[in-house]
């Protein structure tokens, strides 16, 4: 009994106590660490929980309160969460970004169709804007389904690694979360949100200047700058909605036969850790994020008639971009307008016509 | 609703299963104290002061525990944030902020100003975000 301290009876009960505890997390380390971070998820999972419940909960009260529907909007809204959309095939790839833009075109329909039946009362302003707040909830739901999926797939095949990928991703997932969680009340409320930033400074650059509609869902007002004659593309504001940039710009295009010297679009652009929010850089290309359709519709224009295009984004991160909008960003407007007038006054000549356009949800910006 | 309002308190209440564990800790951490007052009135001083530090390492570990469950269920909170809407008169330049009423939107034209009688106008809507973000020094 060499390996046994020769000491008092407590000495020899913490030594034996440590030679278990080595042996312990030599055999069950693995297993042990796994059930720590089980806990750790399963605490995230009830979060999620509660927050899409929440989110559930502040869109059936919006519907009842705005839309005073005769029957209870419960089961629609209920049903209205699980809807999906499944993505053209892409094996062959030619033609898919007309074919996704049917699908996205038809599943908008669809929703606003569906919007409008659980809440009459409601005009185009809150039709929008309770569609942004059903699909806010939609998001934090499929969040929810999702993370709970490999939660229970991890437990019931006890493994490590699926249990620790989601470990891994999850503060990400629940800073998404939160933030759609805020975003809930932004839309519900039609307060603007981060990614408004686009369609604000758009917004005061036209406003006071008679606008006209153009496809689909966006604005368009004819603006003097600088000697220059400017189209000011926005989305129609102040519901709930993004419109349809790459139609609208391709629309302005055509209509000047493309006689256009230079493109200018204004967007929220995510920022990396330790980058300001409302900071300001500018760039080359079309800055304009979503499934990409309108983005292919923009660069195809473009290209036709060789046309030069410069982009100016604001800073914010995920979380600022769907939440409610954040002063930084809002005071950014005017250092926005200072650098897009100096691509104007560098880039091109008097006399010349450049398209301005600002991309983002416009919920709760006018024109 | 019923169902919601049942998974709400659920998910806002402390887990029976963490408050049991919490709960035997802090019985065997009072055991523990007890021996330590037991074993130093008999004069084991050495068996005393160890038991005296296990009992006082479990009680703060399950007040740790504690701390902890109660601070999750005090996140499970979505917070509102404060609104503020900036209306100004495009003529006289005279600005008032107000909170955020259902409504209010971006360039949206309002009564007549209190000095000139033009018209009002939203010129910014906004979160004030209070927290500051902490900066790494990099």
């Amino acid at each position: 009994m060499a390996f046994v301290p020769s000491g008092d009876i407590i000495s020899q009960i913490i030594y034996a106590a440590s030679i278990l505890l080595f042996v312990v997390f030599m055999l069950y380390g693995q297993r042990i660490q796994m059930y720590v971070m089980i806990r750790e998820v399963e605490a995230s999972l009830y979060k999620l929980k509660f927050i899409k419940e929440e989110g559930r909960k502040i869109t059936i009260e919006t519907i009842k309160e705005i839309g005073k529907p005769q029957t209870d909007p419960t089961p629609r809204v209920d049903r209205y969460l699980e809807y999906f959309t499944i993505s053209p095939q892409s094996m062959d790839p030619a033609g898919i970004v007309y074919k996704l833009d049917h699908i996205l075109d038809v599943r908008d329909t669809r929703l606003k169709d569906e919007v409008k039946i659980m809440a009459p009362a409601s005009d185009e302003v809150q039709v929008n804007n309770l569609e942004n707040t059903l699909e806010a909830a939609m998001a934090l739901n499929f969040i929810y389904k999702v993370v709970r999926h490999y939660y229970i797939q991890g437990k019931k095949t006890l493994s490590l690694y699926v249990i620790m990928q989601l470990q891994m991703i999850l503060p990400l997932v629940m800073k998404e979360a939160e933030a759609y969680a805020s975003a809930l009340k932004a839309f519900a409320y039609g307060q603007p949100i981060g990614d408004g930033a686009g369609p604000l400074v758009a917004a005061k650059l036209m406003h006071g200047y008679e606008t006209r509609k153009l496809p689909k869902d966006c604005v368009v007002a004819t603006v003097p700058i600088e000697g220059r004659t400017a189209f000011i593309i926005k989305a129609e504001g102040p519901g709930g909605n993004v419109g349809k940039p790459g139609d609208a710009v391709q629309a302005v295009i055509e209509e000047n036969e493309g006689k256009i010297a230079n493109v200018i679009m204004i967007d929220a652009g995510l920022k990396l850790e330790g980058e300001e929010v409302g900071e300001v850089a500018e760039g080359i290309g079309a800055a304009i994020g979503g499934p990409g359709v309108d983005q292919f519709k923009i660069e195809e224009a473009l290209v036709k008639y060789h046309i030069p295009i410069n982009a100016v984004i604001i800073k914010e991160d995920i979380g600022d971009a769907v939440s409610p909008m954040r002063k930084e960003i809002s005071d950014s407007v005017d250092k926005v307008i200072e650098r897009v007038k100096n691509v104007i006054l560098e880039r091109t000549k008097e006399g010349d016509k450049i398209i301005i356009v600002g991309v983002g949800n416009t919920i709760g910006i006018g024109q | 609703m019923t169902e919601n309002n049942q998974s709400s308190t659920a998910a806002s209440r402390i887990s029976t299963y963490m408050l049991t564990i919490v709960l035997i800790i802090l019985a065997l951490s009072i055991v523990a104290l007890l021996f330590a007052v037991s074993a130093f009135i008999v004069g084991d001083q050495v068996v005393a002061g160890y038991l005296l530090i296990i009992g006082f390492i479990t009680m703060g570990l399950s007040a740790y525990l504690l701390l902890q469950s109660r601070k999750r269920v005090a996140n499970l909170k979505i917070e509102a944030p404060k609104i503020m809407t900036t209306i100004e008169c495009v003529k006289c330049g005279f600005k008032s902020i107000r909170e955020f009423q259902r409504g209010d939107y971006v360039y949206k034209e309002l009564d007549k100003c209190q000095k000139c009688d033009d018209k009002m106008t939203i010129t910014a809507i906004y979160k004030e975000v209070k927290e500051k973000e902490k900066t790494y020094n990099v």
